[in-house]
């Protein structure tokens, strides 16, 4: 019969002969293959010292960027969180007061933002569906935690300081030169 | 007199320390071993490359919780690692560590007792280390352990029937039951295992299945048997088992290189014009090394081969290893 695939194999029957049947050589063989493993590079990560090399357009912790003046970018608008596959984004939308000018950019803010880590599955959608350009993926992990409701980021966690900016260009680079 | 006798208590103690540490590095030894044989690195987080782990994990089992089940036999329960661990530390007593010491005019035998019937004894005291398996299987109520139990016991009893009749060749070479006077015969002529090549590989597959290691570990056979004999086993209690079933791995790693590498010899070791003492701290390094080998030796095969079936387990032992070692006890006899 004409098999489909080429894969199949004619299952042989056939009888060991004395040396198979001793198993010595085979053993011998496998204590063999086993003390070359024992010489190997190790496929080990000491973790918190090293860490692994992420691939440029590795997509992690989300951050929520402020413009040059320090202002919040976000407008809550909440296309990423209508973007968002895993329904992970909230947001609760407010006013900028008169005097709040340096603080957010537009005259809407976000004033509660929450991520669910749990939820998330970083795909990235909601960078991609941000018209303000307030949402990126960066290349930090999200860090372990034991209480599920530690994992709810707000904007204390999401926002960036406006000392301590997060440099996004690397990842923001490849996809553009990718397209 | 009093110096024999301090010296034979020092050396009483020596050889139980150092068992012990023996047995507590060679878990060590054992997950380092394991992890490079699988292209890891084992643990290394307890001090500089993990040389801390035994430590941890003694502090670990002292302080998990001492659990007895109810419907079981307490004494029993309780005995039976005790005699397990008991047995496997009488062994070490006829082995002989190294050639002997001479201090102040005084010969001091690095042996702890020179019984010459050395062979009968070990052989006897490995047999009496499966009543604790035994004891503590059965003493559980769990079916589990009983099947463990079970199992030790049957494959105990026939592989040591191999085990002594390979044994028995060696004693036909030597002509004593004495290990000092095997040790003492290779040092002047050549290893047994040159000698005997098959009976050395018959003692190795009984000894690895005297000491219940893979590939002949049935007896603690997770996949089948949840943990087997030491199933509702915790703390310390469990620790004990774990850390006898080393201690035998030592004490029958001492054996194989007592019996057939020539214990505490080296090759040119009287040509070397030393003095009794270094030879003796050099014999004791070499006996050392060769144990430390064959301790790999049973780590590496235990992490290359798949577990015996038990057919196949009692198809080898009676099928296969007797008839080979009467066959061969049979010929050399007629030689």
């Amino acid at each position: 019969m004409q098999s489909l695939t080429n894969r199949s194999r004619v299952v042989s029957k056939k009888t060991m002969n004395f040396w198979e049947r001793i198993y010595l050589p085979a053993i011998f063989g496998g204590m063999w293959i086993t003390i070359k493993h024992f010489f190997k590079k190790k496929a080990t990560l000491r973790y918190p010292e090293e860490t692994r090399e992420f691939s440029k357009v590795y997509r992690g912790l989300h951050v929520l960027k402020r413009d040059e003046n320090g202002a919040e970018r976000c407008t809550a608008c909440g296309l990423c969180a209508v973007a968002c596959p895993a329904e992970a984004i909230t947001m609760v939308a407010a006013e900028r007061k008169k005097d709040e000018k340096g603080l957010y950019r537009e005259e809407k803010y976000a004033a509660i933002y929450e991520i669910n880590m749990l939820r998330c599955i970083f795909c990235g959608l909601c960078e991609e569906a941000c018209p303000k350009e307030a949402i990126f993926l960066t290349d930090r992990i999200t860090p372990s935690n034991f209480e599920r409701e530690n994992f709810i980021y707000g904007k204390d966690k999401l926002v960036e300081k406006i000392d301590q900016r997060i440099d996004v260009s690397g990842r923001q680079k490849h996809i553009t030169e990718k397209k | 007199m009093t110096l024999a006798l301090i010296a034979k208590i020092i050396l009483v103690v020596a050889i139980f320390v150092l068992t012990l540490a023996v047995a507590a590095y060679s878990t060590y030894m054992e997950r380092k071993v394991a992890a490079f044989l699988q292209d890891r690195l084992g643990p290394d987080r307890a001090g500089p490359w993990g040389l801390l782990q035994p430590l941890a994990d003694g502090v670990k089992m002292f302080t998990k919780e001492e659990f007895i089940p109810a419907a079981s036999e307490k004494f029993l329960f309780i005995l039976g690692p005790g005699l397990f661990i008991l047995t496997a530390l009488m062994t070490s007593a006829v082995i002989p560590w190294g050639p002997a010491l001479v201090i102040a005019g005084e010969v001091i035998a690095l042996q702890v007792a020179d019984i010459d019937i050395g062979v009968l004894y070990v052989l006897g005291v490995v047999s009496v280390g499966v009543y604790g398996i035994m004891i503590g299987g059965w003493a559980s109520n769990n079916k589990y352990s009983l099947l463990g139990a079970v199992r030790a016991s049957s494959q105990m009893i026939s592989y040591e029937l191999a085990m002594g009749i390979s044994v028995i060749t060696i004693v036909m070479i030597t002509g004593s039951l004495s290990l000092n006077d095997i040790v003492g015969q290779q040092a002047q002529g050549t290893w047994n295992v040159l000698k005997q090549p098959l009976g050395f590989l018959i003692f190795l597959v009984c000894a690895f299945a005297e000491t219940n290691r893979a590939p002949f570990d049935l007896p603690e056979c997770e996949t089948e048997l949840v943990g087997g004999y030491h199933t509702e086993y915790s703390s310390m209690k469990l620790g004990l088992f774990l850390f006898a079933e080393y201690m035998n791995m030592f004490i029958s790693s001492a054996m194989i290189a007592t019996l057939y590498f020539g214990g505490w010899h080296f090759p040119y070791m009287d040509k070397l014009g030393l003095g009794p003492n270094t030879l003796a701290f050099l014999g004791f390094t070499v006996f050392f090394l060769k144990i430390v080998f064959f301790i790999f030796f049973y780590m590496w095969v235990r992490w290359t081969l798949p577990r015996f079936r038990y057919d196949q387990l009692m198809h080898l032992g009676w099928k296969v290893l007797i008839p080979l070692a009467l066959f061969k006890y049979v010929g050399h006899g007629g030689i």
